[in-house]
């Protein structure tokens, strides 16, 4: 785990992600495939001095997520979350 | 989510190294206490740079909204924002951004705000809303500064934490004390989190914003005083340079 302090919260990811869902995702909670916590996604710690974003679970330090802007893309790599859990809208009706 | 204009139409010092811009947003869609915007400045040769600021102003339906920006000694876009903007300059603003670190007030119950610094600003935007909004929640703030002369919005806190049935303020000086102030200067300790903030049996909302050492700091103190880790939100800033 990365004990620098030179991190911010899941919620100044915001902007990027809401480039790419419909939804807030940092409003959302996730389960840390390492620990197994659920914790909404503003409360990971997000490294941003890297190039691009690292979230990392704030118990156990494990990556949650990765996005990078390069050369016209998004990459974007979720691989630390088992789910993601979104509150909708009570009008939104999936159809599903 | 796009890129909007934004025209500056008014500029106000809070501080000496702080400054506050109202700026009017084309076709703002309004925003809720305690979200930031994304402020985008792009150079003539093409070169942009991006930062996030919080709202300072309780959410209103004319299309205003106001930032109060920190400048930062090696900072990139905060001496620009804070030194050589004019009324009538334009930039691009993205946002409202962040549904987390938000207070309404429709919630129920009490609120107890932490501010270290700057920090302050997204605290603010909520005690206006509160205001603006005549809500009833009881509020609550203890706001940890390096001295006196860079408290944000003294005047305005001064002033809305006189009247009955509002907020109550609390200072913590880090470096310098007023003459005559009972607390020698240090960091917010245990017996402050105690006697300054709502105890932990009435289940506060709890808002924590500063530095990220701070709302470590903060936060394990709270933790301690027994309240509910699932009731603090915090929002930190500090390493990309230039949040808030």
């Amino acid at each position: 785990m990365n004990e620098s302090m030179n991190y911010l919260d899941g919620n100044a990811a915001a902007g990027e992600l809401n480039r790419i869902f419909a939804f807030d995702i940092t409003a959302a909670q996730g389960q840390c495939v390492q620990c197994g916590a659920t914790r909404h996604f503003a409360e990971a710690h997000l490294y941003m001095t890297c190039p691009g974003i690292v979230a990392r679970c704030a118990g156990c330090g494990h990556v949650l997520l990765r996005l990078v802007n390069a050369g016209g893309r998004v990459l974007l790599d979720f691989r630390g979350m088992n789910y993601i859990a979104l509150e909708m809208p009570e009008d939104e009706d999936s159809g599903v | 989510m796009t890129w909007r204009t934004a025209t500056i139409i008014g500029l106000r010092d809070e501080t000496a190294t702080a400054r506050t811009l109202t700026l009017e947003v084309d076709d703002w869609p309004g925003h809720v206490a305690g979200q930031h915007v994304d402020v985008r400045l792009t150079a003539a040769d093409g070169y942009s740079a991006v930062r996030s600021y919080s709202i300072a102003s309780a959410p209103s339906s004319d299309g205003r909204i106001e930032l109060t920006v920190e400048r930062l000694p090696n900072g990139e876009v905060s001496p620009y924002l804070t030194q050589q903007v004019i009324v009538g300059d334009q930039l691009e603003v993205r946002g409202p951004i962040g549904r987390w670190f938000v207070w309404d007030p429709e919630q129920a119950g009490s609120v107890q705000l932490v501010a270290g610094g700057s920090g302050l600003v997204p605290l603010m935007a909520m005690i206006r809303w509160r205001a603006s909004a005549s809500g009833t929640a009881s509020f609550r703030l203890l706001y940890s500064v390096r001295e006196p002369s860079v408290i944000f919005y003294h005047e305005e806190l001064r002033a809305l934490s006189s009247r009955a049935n509002s907020v109550d303020v609390t200072y913590a000086y880090t470096r310098v004390t007023p003459k005559d102030w009972p607390r020698p200067a240090g960091r917010i300790d245990a017996e402050l989190i105690s006697s300054a903030t709502w105890p932990a049996n009435l289940r506060p909302s709890v808002y924590v914003c500063g530095p990220t050492s701070f709302v470590e700091h903060t936060t394990e103190l709270l933790i301690a005083a027994g309240q509910d880790r699932q009731k603090i939100r915090t929002e930190r800033f500090g390493a990309t340079g230039e949040r808030k």
